[in-house]
Order: C-alpha cells, then structure tokens, then sequence
C-alpha cells in the first residue's frame, strides 16, 4: 500500500513540477478576464453613435434604412439593436434597467405602472422641454392621444412629476375586422357590416348554419380579451364608472359588469367565435383570417401589413365592435403603438433627442408607414397612408388607452376578468360567478394596497 | 512547506470557488432574500414583506395550488404512460430484432426537437378546425370524437399530458436501455436451463434488477416534468382559463404578467422546496427498494 501511495505521491509532485509555472499565471489571467467579462464593454469609435433596442421585427429594414440615411445626413451613426420576440425583448430591458446599463434609446412594453416605475428610477429622459421647444412645434406634429399615452399628468396617481417621457413612432388601433368575401356567401352586404350587438348576433347565427368559423383573435394571450371587454363596458356604463370600478367605487358584481361579461356568453351561444379561440395566439387568428378562414377578426392595425404578406388578395374592412347599448358611445382602444424613450443616463442625450425628432418628422414618417404599413404618429401624414389603414386611423377619435386613464387596474384583476371571460365562453362558470371570483380578487388586491 | 502546500491547493480550487459563489450561491440567496420583498423589478427601492409573500402563496393563492395539482396530474401520466412505454420499447429493443439500431433511434428524436416546436406542430395537429387528428377521425368514420382537444376544458390538461409524454418517453428508453444492457445473459440461460420461459425471466430477472432504474427514471421523470413549462406555452399559453397551468407559468405570470418579482421569487423557493421534499421521498424508496 505504502509503496502505491509513494508512487502516486511522486506523480502528483512531478505534475506538479511541470504545471507549476503555469498555474500562477493561470488563475491570474482567469481573474483578469473574468473582470473584463464583467466591464461594459464599450469600444472606441466614432465620435457619436446613438444605440437603440427595439423589437419589432417588421420595422428593422425600415429602421436601418432610416439609420443609414440619418448617418449620411448628420454623420451620427444610429445602432438600431433588434431583440425578439417581445417577451424576451421586454427582460432584457427589465434586466438592464437593474444593471443601469440601458442605451440611449429603448422601447417599453408593459402597462403604465411599468412605464412609471422606469420614470421614477430614473431611466427616462423628461423630454417636456424639447416638445415644447419653438412653439411646442414637435409636440403639436403628432397626434394628441399617441402622446397622451406618453405622457403624465398632474396628480397622476403614479406619483411621477409631469411630463412627456415618450416619443411615438407610430400609432395603432384596435377593432373589428370582417371579411367581404364570406359575408357575400353568407348572403349579406359586404359594405354594410353590423352595427348593432343584435345585427351582431344574427350574423353570429349564419356563420353557425353555414358552419363557418366566426371571430378569431389572439385570446389564447389575454389581454386582447380585455380590450374588448373593456371597449363594452365603456359602452355599457361610460369611462367614468369604469375608472370608479379600478378606483374600488364600484364593483365587480355591479349589473353593468355582469351584462358586459354577459355579452361573451351571448357571442358563444350565437355562434360568433370561433372554435378554439380561448387558446388562440394572435399569429394563429392572423392566419386564419388572412386565408378567408374566418368572418371575423379582432385585431390592431399592425394587422394590415401582416396580412398583406400573408395574402395580398385578401378583401376585408375594418369595423367598430357593434354596440350593445345607446347609452354611451363605443370606445375602441387606441394611441401610440410604439414609442421610444431616451435614457435619463445617456452621455448621447442630446443625440438621441435630435434622432427622433428627426425620425418622426413628416418624412420618414411617410416612409415608415409606407414601409412597414403602421398608422404614423405624424398627423401631418395622414394623407399619404393607404385605405385601409385610413379606415383605422378614422376611429382615432373614439379611441381610448389604459395608460391615458392616469389610473391602472391590478394585474391580478385583469388576469381574473380575461380568464374569467374564458372560463365563460368555454361554458364552465356563468357571467355572475365571473364577477364574483373578479370582486373577490379586487377586494383581496384593495386589503393590501392599504 | 505544509503552508505552502495547502496556499498552492487553494488557489487551484479558487476558480471553481469563484464560479459558483458567482453563478450558484450568490443567486440563491439574492432569490431568497428578494422573495422576502415586494419589488417590481425596476424602483431601486424594495418593501420589506417579510413571510408575506410565502403566506399569500399559502393561504390565498388558489390558482397556484391548481397548477401544482395540474403539474402532479402531468407528472402521474408521465410516470405511468410514458414510463411504461420506454420500457416496453427498451425491452423490445434490447431483444434480437431485425432493425433495432434503426428503431433505437427514432425513439430518441422527440427528446432532442425543440420543444416550441413539437408543441408548434402538436397545435397544429389537434387543431379542432383544421387539424390532423380530427380529420382522421371523421375519416376513420368516428365524427363523434371530432373535439377542440386543446381547448376544451375537458381534454386540454390530458392532451397537453400525452404530448408531453410522447415528447420525453425517448430518455427513459435511453436510461431503460442502458440498464436492460447491463444484465448479464448468463443469468437469463441459467434461468432458461432451470426450465423458465419468457414470462418467467422477465419476472424473475428482468424486473427485480431494473428496480433501481427505474427509480432513477421516476426521479428525472417527477423532476423533469413538474418543471415542464415550453411545450405547455406553445400548445396552450396555460389555458382555456387556467386549465393547463402549471408552477413555472405562474411564476412568469407573476414576474412578467404583474411585475411582482418577490412574489415570484417566494413561489420559486416554495417549489424548489416541495421538488426537494419530492425527491428525498424518492431517494429514500430508492435505497429501501435497493436494500431489498
């Protein structure tokens, strides 16, 4: 034993021997790359170059265009850096933020109470005083309600000092889209879409005689659920009774609510949706609808330039949810699509603000919705963009956006309503269990707010 | 001389140190420490909650208890259906076949495919419109059986089981093989010589000396899937309403869909707490059935 033991003992000190001179210097080397890995990683260049992260997939092209025209023009170069999809985009943004390592320039994509978190920490920019530089000119070039959603006011229940923190790229609604073609085989007038929830109904019926399939939309993700379900209860008992409920005035199990998650259980039963639909993801329903697939669709206005590649022979219109009750106006949610934010840390601020004002000037405005077929944030465009998007950018009027209503609803209670509405539609609960469980959620959500 | 010794053993074992303080230790505690807080993951500033978090995961988190009991009814399939079958396949392979190379690998493609994209294509083929399966069905002269398997509250949570089965039974079947391998033949051509028949040697030899393999299998199996998550995402985001959740999409709901990082940071720790109580059971039956 001793005699192995001696032998193993020497080989070890004979390795030793030879990786001796290399060990030192080997776990001094690992240390000083180590701290290198952990440095940030900027790299001499040019005298200004402008980062920006975003993650729309089908405005890269249209954005590195723009970025070498800019280049070209100021001699600033512009990084634009594409992350998708937007899950991932959106915690690199969340982990960069907690790194203090954000670029100059970055989307954010979340709910107004995420926007507000990334104000007060001190991430974006306040950009109040160059909107209202020379007669608030880039202010007044977009439209009101795509900065609304960009924007705080005074006494926002956020608790962010007022002001414009956003830039929108372009706009978007949200609304109800129909096929011509299969309306004229189910015998009605493709010019002449319903209007009314009952119209709705019946057509609800046909679609069901002729075994086609009805509306598709990307419900399987929720908050596409919310939307419409919001767009009624505007419809139902008017903006500020809804505001009340997120306040805690009014609740859950309050009539109004019972009839707006009412009006799902009579879509189901009629015949309006589609089989499948509660775990519908929205490039599932795009297909659908593009490939006549379905009479009806309820999407943004993203949707045009997705259909277009999907088939550009498609014949459709777009159309308000029909309303189910006269007495207050539908409501369609809408504003900014996307908006970029400048870093509040950025050594290239000044850059950056130059870059976008650049960006959403008339021009390249006109280029970025012919390119990539979204509604501009320009109002001074808005003759130049096609039909159809002009049908969307009609209903700007009556649009609305949960991040214009200075107030946001719980997470958890959005999650209880939209899977409420699912539970419904499947047949499992009733529109008064729905409000129950949602009333018990918020109560819950209340208790601990105090 | 011993000094030195000793320094000269410490500094090998410092980059080893240094990783997983970095990467291993230090994350675990920042996770335990954060679920200790309500933070949303962007303010600087954090509020001390306590055991809050755990207690509302305890008490009033119903929807997580159902995911954990979804997870479980995952798992039970899992353990049953797709253990069954690797080990039925493992056994047929293990015997003189004709193509038993050919078949060994087919059985090991669904485990390497991308799980987005086995769940891509699953979604496709249970489309209730335009799907492949129910198009069989009406062919095969079974309309009846025509369903929406992934959106009918009554199907989802077992379809999504069965494809997640069909997805991992290719690495039981890898370690059921393995082991299967391992038996020595002369213990079958004694058994044989004794005067058993097939039925017998499987019994009598087979199943005794794969206990311990199997055991392993049911560990990574429990692990494996009440972890699973990506396929469930593809085929059904964790609906119709909250019919196919499982913990880990609760977590990201909480962590992306609420932005409450404690709260999600505290349901991982839970998890990872009932998934090592799990496997203790597990390691213990394994050294009782081992002693056996």
């Amino acid at each position: 034993m001793s005699v192995i033991a001696t032998q193993l003992r020497r080989k070890k000190e004979s390795a030793w021997q030879i990786l001796r001179p290399l060990a030192i210097p080997a776990v001094f080397l690992f240390f000083i790359f180590s701290l290198a890995g952990c440095s940030s990683g900027k790299k001499a260049g040019p005298a200004t170059v402008v980062t920006v992260w975003h993650w729309m997939t089908d405005r890269e092209p249209a954005f590195q265009e723009l970025a070498k025209k800019y280049e070209g023009l100021t001699g600033v170069r512009v990084d634009f850096e594409l992350y998708a999809p937007s899950d991932a985009y959106s915690q690199k943004v969340r982990a960069a933020a907690q790194g203090v390592n954000l670029p100059d320039v970055f989307g954010i994509l979340g709910e107004k109470r995420d926007f507000a978190s990334f104000v007060k920490a001190g991430h974006i920019l306040n950009l109040t005083p160059y909107m209202e530089e020379d007669e608030a000119s880039w202010k007044k070039s977009f439209f009101a309600k795509a900065l609304a959603v960009n924007e705080f006011n005074e006494g926002n229940s956020y608790s962010v000092k007022p002001g414009i923190y956003g830039v929108p790229i372009d706009i978007m609604t949200i609304e109800m889209l129909y096929n011509k073609d299969l309306f004229k085989q189910l015998g009605l007038n493709p010019n002449d879409p319903p209007r009314t929830f009952a119209e709705f109904l019946e057509i609800g019926r046909k679609i069901k005689a002729a075994n086609l399939q009805g509306l598709v939309s990307g419900w399987g993700e929720v908050w596409m659920i919310d939307c419409l379900a919001n767009n009624y209860a505007f419809n139902i008992m008017g903006k500020d009774k809804v505001l009340k409920t997120i306040k805690g005035e009014v609740p859950y199990t309050d009539p109004d609510w019972i009839q707006v998650l009412t009006l799902f259980k009579d879509m189901q039963e009629a015949g309006v949706f589609s089989s499948g639909l509660v775990t519908m993801i929205n490039k599932n329903a795009e297909q659908l609808f593009a490939n006549d697939k379905a009479v009806f669709a309820f999407n943004g206005s993203w949707c045009v330039n997705v259909y277009k590649g999907m088939n550009p022979r498609l014949s459709y219109a777009a159309m308000l949810p029909p309303k189910a009750s006269d007495k207050y106006p539908m409501s369609i949610w809408g504003g900014a699509g996307s908006s970029f934010m400048i870093n509040g840390r950025s050594k290239n601020k000044e850059a950056a603000v130059e870059f976008l004002k650049w960006l959403t000037a008339r021009d390249q405005q006109v280029y970025l919705s012919e390119a990539t077929m979204n509604l501009p944030a320009n109002k001074e465009c808005l003759n130049k963009i096609p039909e159809i998007l002009d049908e969307f950018a009609d209903d700007m009027e009556l649009s609305t956006h949960p991040s214009t209503w200075g107030i946001s609803e719980s997470p958890q209670v959005i999650e209880a309503l939209d899977k409420g509405i699912q539970s419904i539609i499947i047949g499992e609960k009733t529109p008064q269990q729905i409000a129950q469980e949602v009333a018990q959620v918020k109560a819950r959500e209340l208790a601990k707010q105090r | 001389m011993r000094l030195k010794s000793t320094l000269e053993n410490y500094i090998f074992v410092l980059p080893a140190t240094f990783i997983f303080l970095i990467f291993y230790l230090i994350p675990f505690i920042w996770v335990f420490q954060l679920g200790m807080y309500e933070w949303d993951g962007i303010l600087p500033t954090k509020v001390f909650v306590g055991l809050g978090n755990f207690k509302e995961i305890l008490l009033q988190d119903r929807i997580w208890w159902q995911s954990m009991l979804q997870a479980g009814y995952i798992t039970f399939i899992a353990l049953t259906f797709q253990n069954a079958i690797a080990f039925l396949l493992a056994w047929a392979c293990d015997r003189e076949m004709r193509l038993k190379n050919f078949y060994r690998v087919i059985f090991f493609i669904p485990p390497v495919l991308s799980e987005v994209v086995v769940g891509l294509v699953w979604q496709w083929i249970l489309d209730g419109h335009y799907g492949l399966l129910n198009g069989w069905l009406v062919k095969l002269g079974f309309p009846c059986l025509v369903k929406n398997w992934l959106s009918d509250p009554t199907t989802a949570l077992t379809t999504v089981a069965i494809v997640h089965s069909w997805k991992g039974f290719g690495w039981g079947f890898l370690i059921f093989l393995a082991g299967l391998q391992t038996i020595p033949r002369e213990l079958y051509e004694a058994a044989r010589v004794d005067g058993a028949n097939a039925w017998s040697c499987f019994k009598k030899v087979t199943i005794p000396l794969m206990i311990p393999v199997a055991v392993m299998v049911a560990m990574l199996t429990v692990l494996g899937t009440m972890q699973a998550f990506v396929l469930i995402i593809a085929m059904t985001g964790g609906g119709p309403a909250y019919h196919t959740q499982v913990p880990v999409l609760r977590i990201l709901a909480s962590m992306r869909g609420s932005s409450r990082f404690g709260y999600a940071c505290a349901q991982g720790i839970s998890f990872g707490v009932i998934l090592v109580v799990i496997s203790f059971i597990q390691y213990r039956f394994s050294k009782h059935s081992r002693q056996a």
